[in-house]
């Protein structure tokens, strides 16, 4: 599904990652690997450190951190927010909707819209587009999309295919109105067929987390998890990107009617370096243009991988200056999606600690 | 081109031997993470980049078949 939108554009980007760093060397004695094999892995694969929320540490609270930052430092005025849109797979709650909660702590305006979108590792991208969709209502002038997931409590310790990339983030990202006429294209696909490529089988109504749910078991590959635990299968998602995402790129530029060449920056989701790495070498992008040192220094946060992407390697370059920019996620649901559109003349792009 | 495979898949598991004339991935010789450091190997030996649709267990299953993945993918004899 294609989507072309006008007027529209992101004026600031903050990332918000937890201060704790844990090394793949810390780790890899979990995970039966010879030492010679994990060191190849590490440069392969992009094993290096992951960023992993504390105790009790949730979504919202990363979102409330940045925020109060935001408003602390005039880079946000409370009063200008029309829309909460909180994009994740780790609410804090069933119910209520945690951008109610981030409303409510903060004590927002109640002539306001607070949304919760569950989506993954393409939830950068959706949440956009539901941000421009938002936009093209009077009544909003701004929406602030936050991207969060706190996942690792939910990856076995001794699950290698995903324990090693999980990263836990949240960023916030401020979308408005624009005179700018630039266009945007965009577009989404979905299968179901393939929902449960990326899961977790207990904790929801369908299946209630219990004693038998948290027994932990080993599976065919070694990797040792119980049902409350994320399940990825890694070589379904691998083929799955390597070909659904080329030709989606390829449509996408061909909408746009520009070249690859065209595109200063691929700001990608980063599952892992070597999947990265294939994509770019089927697209066609030098690694340059497509950073993958996303995984290796902060894992794999989901939804926040591609606006890290951003505050880490565009930095001051779309505050200044401004670059054209392909965007891409795929993962969960199953689901896959890309925006083309200029990043520019931001108020800000930045990272913080929490 | 046989002989170079050789030396890398026995690099990568010193314990098996690839000579054999078995099915590598149903006798549990290479795991996916095993075929990650294979792909990379194989890159930068034959100065090619295999590609990621092509990289299924069952291209991996012999020294042929990884002869045949190399040819498709523009490696040289």
């Amino acid at each position: 599904m294609d989507f072309v939108f006008k007027n529209k554009r992101i004026t600031g980007i903050l990332t918000i990652l937890p201060q704790k760093v844990v090394t793949f060397e810390e780790e890899m004695g979990n995970y039966s690997f010879s030492t010679a094999k994990s060191m190849k892995l590490k440069l392969a694969m992009g094993y290096k450190e992951h960023r992993i929320a504390g105790p009790g540490q949730c979504s919202s609270d990363f979102c409330i951190h940045g925020l109060q930052y935001l408003f602390d430092s005039g880079l946000l005025d409370r009063d200008s927010i029309d829309v909460l849109l909180f994009v994740s797979q780790s609410p804090d709650y069933y119910m209520p909707p945690t951008s109610n909660i981030i409303q409510g702590h903060f004590g927002l305006k109640h002539d306001m819209l607070c949304l919760d979108i569950n989506q993954g590792c393409a939830g950068f991208e959706i949440g956009l587009i539901e941000a421009f969709m938002l936009l093209e209502q009077p009544s909003i002038n701004r929406v602030i999309l936050l991207n969060a997931d706190v996942l690792s409590p939910k990856v076995s310790d001794r699950d290698r295919n995903s324990k090693p990339l999980i990263g836990d983030a949240a960023s916030i990202t401020i979308v408005d109105k624009s005179d700018d006429d630039s266009v945007i294209h965009a577009n989404v696909k979905m299968d179901g067929t393939g929902a449960f490529a990326l899961n977790i089988p207990a904790g929801g109504f369908r299946l209630p987390s219990s004693p038998q749910t948290a027994v932990i078991e080993e599976d065919s590959a070694g990797n040792f998890r119980s049902k409350d635990n994320l399940v990825m299968q890694g070589d379904n998602v691998f083929n799955f990107v390597q070909r659904e995402v080329p030709p989606m790129i390829d449509h996408l530029l061909t909408q746009s009617d520009i070249t690859k060449e065209d595109v200063d920056w691929y700001m990608f989701h980063q599952p892992n370096k070597f999947m990265l790495h294939k994509l770019a070498d089927k697209i066609g992008v030098p690694y340059d243009k497509m950073p993958a040192n996303i995984v290796e220094n902060f894992g794999n946060a989901s939804g926040v991988t591609v606006p890290t992407n951003i505050s880490y390697n565009l930095g001051e370059s779309v505050v200044t200056g401004s670059r054209k920019v392909c965007m891409a996620g795929f993962g969960v649901g199953l689901t896959w999606s890309s925006i083309l559109m200029d990043l520019g003349y931001m108020k800000f792009n930045k990272m913080i600690n929490f | 081109m046989e002989q170079k495979i050789i030396k890398i898949l026995t690099d990568l598991r010193p314990e098996f031997d690839f000579t054999k004339n078995i099915n590598f991935i149903e006798e549990g010789m290479l795991d996916s993470f095993d075929i990650v450091n294979l792909v990379s190997e194989l890159d930068s030996t034959f100065g090619i980049s295999i590609d990621g649709v092509d990289i299924l267990p069952e291209n991996f299953s012999s020294v042929d078949a990884i002869k045949k993945l190399l040819v498709k993918n523009g490696a040289k004899e």
